[in-house]
C-alpha cells in the first residue's frame, strides 16, 4: 500500500515534462492537478504500472466552479462568463488498497478533456452525464448523447448555476 | 353472499335497473395496469400482497392496457415519460378510470419547486378521478381511494356522457 | 438457395411488468438470439443533485431517503456519515449500534424484495407472496421506532431523530426466532427448485476482470469470485466490532458469476446480517441519542467521499462545501447506474427469456439510476 508521497514521486520521475501540481495540504483528501489535454497518458500509466495498479474508477464528477464575471444577457438574466470548471477523478486499486484522487480544470465557456473510457469502461455513463447536465465535451468518447434529460432537450444544461428553466415543453407547462 | 344471498331461494327472478347493474358489474372487477413508476409502486406492490390483500376487492394486475380498466399512477411523472403515461391511456377502451397515488403524480411532491425534470402533477396530461395523498401514502388509504373510487362508479349514469380529455 | 435475413429491433418498453421500474431497453435480435442491447434511462430523473444546492445541509435527506428507496437507511448513512466528517463531530457510541441495526434490517428487507421479485419474474408467484409477508415485520418495527414503513428520515446529522421503542429489542429478538425457519422455507421454494435452477444456471456469466474494469460492485462482484465487501476492507461506524463472514460465489450449480451465483449470495448475506444484529443486540450500550446534534451546521470549505456498503453495492457521496449552510455541490455515485452498463456485454448470444433473467440478478432500482 502506497501514500500519497510515494505515489507523487513515482508520478513525477515517469512525466518529466508535465507539470503537476501536489496538494497534500488538502484537509480531507489530498489530491493532484493534471493538465487537461493529459490526462490520459497519465491515467494510463497509473492503471498498467506493476507498484500502482489502479484497476478501478470509482467516480468521476464533474463540478461547476462558478468563479467567472456575472453579466446581464439580452433578456435579462444573469449569466456568467469566463471561469474554470473541474472534474474529479477517484481511482482506487483493489489489489494494494490505496486509493487516489485526480484533478483537472477546464475553461468554463468551451469545456473539453480527453476521454478515458479506453482504461476504464466505468467511465462511459459517467461521462455521458457530465456532458449532459454540465456541456463538457470529451474527445474520443464511443458515444456520446444526451442520458437523461430528453434527447431533444435544447434548453441547455441543467446543472449549471447560471440555468434558466423553460416555460413549455412540448405542449406541458413546466414550472408549477 | 350480499346481493345475491336470499333471492333465488324463493324465485330465480332478479329486478333492478339497468344501470344499477352494469355499475355493480363495473366496480366489483376493476382490473389495473400494472403501472408502477417509483416509490410508492412498492406501496401498491405490498398492498396487492397478501397483507393488505387488493384482489379481495377484484382487482387484478395486468401487464397491458389494453385489457384493464383503472391505471394507477404511482410515483413521479417526469416530463420524459409524460407523453408515454398519455399514450398509455388512449390505448385503454372505455369505460376507464384514473388513481392517482402519492403527492408526486398529485402535484409534484417535494419536487415541486426545483425539479426542471418533473411533471408538477399528472393531471396536467390526463384526466384523474380519484387523488390519494401520502408520501408514499399508506396501504390502507390505498384501499380507501379504492373504495372512493367504487362509490363514484355505482352513481354513475350510462346516458350521461363523462368529461372528455382536455 | 440462401434466404435474406433481417436483424428485427424490439423495444422492451418503459412500461414493462418485469423491468422493475421505468427503464427502456432496445434489443436487436437475430430471430431469438440477442445480438445487442442499449439501455435507456432517464425516465426518473428527479433533479436530486439540483435540490442539493438550494436546500440545506438536514432538509436535503429526505430527498435522500427517495434515491433507493428499497434501502433507504442505507441512504441516509451514506450521506450523514459524509457530513459529519466535514464537520469533524464525534457521535455517541449508542448512536452507532442503533445505526447498524437499522441499516442491516434494511439490508434483509432490501434483498427480500430482490428475491421476491426475482422470484415472480422468472414466473414463481408464491415466493413472491412468502418475502413480502416477513417484510411487513420488519416495516412493523420501523414503523415503532420513527413512524414511516418506507421513506424514514430517521438519521440525522449528529444522531437520531428518535430513540428507541421500549418493545423494540423484544420485538426483533421475536423476528429473528421466527425468520430462520422461513428462510430454510424459502430455500427448499426457491433456491434448490429444479426449474430455478435451470433457467438461472450458466445465463448471463460474468468474469472477474471485466467486472472490475466496468466498476461493478457488491453481490454481484462477490459473486464473481472476489471477497470485497466495504464493511470490512473500508470499514465506517462500528462494524469492526463484529464477527461475520463475506459469502463469496462459488460456482455451485453451474459457473462462477452466474445468475444464480448472484441470486445466492443474497440469500447467504441475510443469513449474515441476522448475525450482526444478534450481536448489536447483545452489545447495545446507554446514551443520548440527541446530544451530539449540533444548532448550526456551517461545515468549512473542503470537498470529501464517503461510500457505504448498500445492498446493491457501494454508494457513494462527493460532496463540496463552500462554507455556507447549503452544499455547493453533491454528486451520487450510485450502484445500480453503474451496474447497469455491464447489460450489453451479459446478453449478447443469450435468448430474449434470459434477457429477464440477467436483468432480475443486477437488481437495479431505477430511482438510485435515473437520481
Amino acid at each position: 500500500m502506497k501514500s500519497f508521497e510515494e505515489i507523487s514521486e513515482l508520478l513525477k520521475n515517469n512525466f518529466s515534462d508535465i507539470q503537476f501540481e501536489f496538494h497534500p495540504e488538502a484537509k480531507f483528501e489530498p489530491y493532484i492537478l493534471v493538465p487537461a489535454n493529459k490526462i490520459d497518458t497519465v491515467c494510463l500509466f497509473l492503471r498498467d504500472n506493476n507498484d500502482l495498479y489502479f484497476d478501478s474508477l470509482i467516480n468521476l464528477s464533474a463540478v461547476d466552479d462558478f468563479n467567472g464575471n456575472k453579466i446581464k444577457d439580452p433578456q435579462g438574466n444573469e449569466i456568467m462568463q469566463g471561469g474554470t470548471m473541474s472534474i474529479y477523478y477517484h481511482l482506487e486499486s483493489i489489489k494494494f488498497r490505496h486509493k487516489l484522487l485526480v484533478k483537472v480544470i477546464v475553461d468554463r465557456d468551451n469545456p473539453s478533456v480527453n476521454s478515458v473510457t479506453s482504461i476504464w469502461n466505468c467511465a462511459n455513463w459517467h461521462e455521458r452525464e457530465a456532458f449532459d447536465l454540465f456541456g463538457i465535451n470529451f474527445n474520443n468518447h464511443p458515444d456520446l448523447r444526451r442520458i437523461l434529460m430528453p434527447y431533444d432537450w435544447e434548453f441547455g444544461h441543467p446543472l449549471k448555476k447560471d440555468y434558466q428553466n423553460p416555460e413549455f415543453y412540448q405542449g406541458m407547462r413546466v414550472p408549477y | 353472499m350480499g346481493l345475491l344471498d336470499k333471492e333465488f331461494s324463493d324465485n330465480n327472478i332478479l329486478i333492478t335497473t339497468t344501470e344499477n347493474l352494469f355499475n355493480w358489474a363495473r366496480l366489483s372487477s376493476l382490473w389495473q395496469v400494472g403501472f408502477g413508476l417509483a416509490c410508492c409502486a412498492i406501496e401498491m406492490m405490498a398492498t396487492s400482497a397478501s397483507h393488505y390483500d387488493f384482489d379481495r376487492f377484484g382487482v387484478i394486475p395486468r401487464p397491458s392496457p389494453r385489457q384493464s380498466d383503472v391505471i394507477i399512477v404511482s410515483g413521479t411523472v417526469t416530463l420524459k415519460m409524460a407523453l408515454r403515461v398519455k399514450r398509455l391511456y388512449e390505448q385503454m377502451p372505455d369505460p376507464k378510470y384514473v388513481i392517482s397515488m402519492g403527492s408526486c403524480s398529485n402535484c409534484g411532491g417535494p419536487y415541486w419547486e426545483h425539479g426542471y425534470h418533473v411533471l408538477k402533477g399528472v393531471d396536467r396530461v390526463i384526466p384523474v378521478d380519484v387523488y390519494v395523498p401520502g408520501c408514499p401514502p399508506r396501504p390502507e388509504a390505498l384501499l380507501e381511494g379504492l373504495l372512493k373510487l367504487q362509490e363514484k362508479i355505482r352513481y354513475e349514469s350510462i346516458t350521461k356522457k363523462n368529461n372528455e380529455i382536455v | 438457395m440462401s434466404i435474406k435475413t433481417e436483424e428485427m429491433v424490439l423495444n422492451m418498453g418503459p412500461q414493462h411488468p418485469s423491468t422493475h421500474g421505468v427503464l427502456r431497453l432496445e434489443l436487436t435480435l437475430d430471430g431469438e438470439i440477442i445480438t445487442k442491447v442499449v439501455p435507456h434511462i432517464g425516465y426518473l430523473h428527479r433533479c436530486f443533485e439540483k435540490h442539493c444546492e438550494v436546500m440545506t445541509y438536514p432538509q436535503v435527506i429526505p430527498y435522500t431517503d427517495r434515491m433507493d428507496y428499497l434501502a433507504a437507511m442505507g441512504n441516509e448513512l451514506g450521506y450523514v456519515i459524509g457530513v459529519e466528517k466535514l464537520l469533524g463531530i464525534q457521535v455517541p457510541e449508542r448512536v452507532e449500534y442503533i445505526r447498524v441495526i437499522m441499516a442491516e434490517l434494511q439490508r434483509i428487507a432490501s434483498h427480500l424484495v430482490a428475491i421476491g421479485t426475482y422470484g415472480a419474474d422468472i414466473g414463481a408467484f408464491t415466493p413472491f407472496l412468502y418475502c413480502f409477508r416477513d417484510r411487513e415485520r420488519i416495516l412493523n418495527l420501523f414503523e415503532i421506532t420513527c413512524g414511516a414503513r418506507l421513506l424514514y428520515n430517521y438519521i440525522w446529522i449528529g444522531g437520531l431523530s428518535h430513540d428507541l421503542h421500549p418493545d423494540f429489542v423484544r420485538l426483533t429478538k421475536e423476528f429473528i426466532r421466527e425468520f430462520k425457519p422461513n428462510l430454510k422455507e424459502l430455500n427448499n421454494l426457491l433456491t434448490f427448485n429444479k426449474i430455478f435452477i435451470d433457467r438461472t444456471a450458466n445465463v448471463g456469466i460474468l468474469p472477474l476482470e471485466t467486472a472490475i474494469n466496468f466498476g461493478i460492485t457488491g453481490p454481484m462482484l462477490r459473486a464473481s469470485g472476489l471477497k470485497w465487501d466495504l464493511r470490512k476492507d473500508d470499514t465506517y461506524s462500528v462494524y469492526d466490532k463484529f464477527d461475520f463472514e463475506i459469502p463469496v460465489g462459488s460456482g455451485k450449480m453451474g459457473t462462477v458469476g452466474d445468475s444464480w451465483d448472484r441470486y445466492y449470495v443474497r440469500v447467504l448475506e441475510m443469513e449474515e446480517s441476522i448475525k450482526i444484529i444478534e450481536q448489536a443486540i447483545a452489545q447495545l450500550p446507554d446514551g443520548d441519542v440527541t446530544s451530539a446534534i449540533p444548532k448550526k451546521i456551517k461545515p468549512p470549505v473542503g470537498h470529501i467521499y464517503s461510500r457505504v456498503e448498500n445492498p446493491r453495492g457501494e454508494l457513494g457521496y462527493f460532496i463540496v462545501s463552500d462554507g455556507s449552510t447549503s452544499p455547493f455541490r453533491v454528486k451520487v455515485r450510485a450502484p445500480s447506474f453503474v451496474n447497469l452498463q455491464i447489460m450489453d456485454e451479459l446478453c449478447r448470444g443469450h435468448l430474449v427469456a434470459d434477457v429477464i433473467a440477467i436483468l432480475g440478478s443486477v437488481d437495479i432500482v431505477l430511482g438510485e439510476v435515473d437520481r
